[in-house]
């Protein structure tokens, strides 16, 4: 009865910075800094490193982010595991950060792999036409922001 | 197994009505009306507009607002967004951080 999709989905946000990648750098690994950008968290630079990001609860979910450090290569990669949430609203997921000189900037890329076992249009998504529906409602979203 | 009742089971029900549906949406595209309004062009009853409203504001898809004799109808946006795909919600959360980055990165500077 188990209809959870396991297809994988990406999000990928690029950026060219005006920083060099050891600055970037410390602010993606030094816990008091990723604090001012991202959120509270115990960070060490540590490859197999559990660790938590926490932000406000919002409504059923506790705010909680589990994360452990997966890969590091100073001033280049950083990828950690980011889970959260529980039932069908729980997000395993996987963050890749990417740093590549880029003249005397940094060419940032963050990249988030995961999936949710409860996507709409995997939810009798069929049988009601959610597709449609919730292509036409994100329209509308984007207008009204 | 018993299914939970979650709440997106309580609004995938609430959407799952063709009238009720179209009913939301227009609120969506239009903002806010009255009962009066939508039923001109919902193609069924006041009264039957009044019950799926009812049930749209269950789910917390509509909020409504007493105006004098008048009841105005609204949509809410953000009780859809446990259903919205999470790549465009974490897309949005993303763009925001490496805004906050960006400006992390300045004060770095100084």
């Amino acid at each position: 009865m188990n209809q959870a999709s396991t297809d994988m989905r990406s999000v990928i946000v690029e950026r060219e910075i005006p920083h060099p990648p050891e600055k970037i750098w410390r602010a993606l690994t030094q816990p008091h800094l990723i604090a001012e950008w991202l959120m509270q968290n115990d960070f060490k630079p540590v490859v197999g490193h559990g660790f938590n990001l926490r932000t406000t609860p919002y409504g059923s979910w506790n705010g909680v982010i589990d994360c452990k450090v997966l890969a590091i290569e100073p001033h280049r990669t950083l990828t950690y595991t980011w889970d959260s949430g529980d039932g069908p609203l729980r997000v395993t997921s996987v963050v890749t950060w990417t740093l590549a000189p880029a003249g005397t900037g940094t060419h940032l890329r963050m990249e988030q792999s995961g999936f949710r076992s409860d996507q709409p249009q995997n939810y009798q998504g069929a049988k009601f036409g959610w597709q449609n529906f919730f292509a036409k409602l994100e329209q509308v979203l984007a207008r009204a922001d | 197994m018993p299914e939970p009742r979650e709440p997106p089971d309580l609004l995938f029900r609430s959407l799952a009505d063709p009238t009720r549906r179209a009913i939301f949406e227009r609120l969506c595209r239009e903002g806010e009306q009255t009962v009066g309004a939508l039923t001109a062009g919902a193609g069924v009853s006041q009264p039957a507009v009044s019950k799926h409203l009812a049930v749209l504001r269950q789910a917390g898809l509509v909020q409504d607002r007493h105006e004098g004799r008048q009841t105005h109808y609204s949509a809410r946006l953000g009780a859809l967004s446990p259903l919205l795909d999470w790549t465009s919600q974490m897309t949005g959360f993303w763009q925001n951080r490496f805004d906050h980055l960006e400006d992390l990165l300045k004060r770095m500077d100084q």
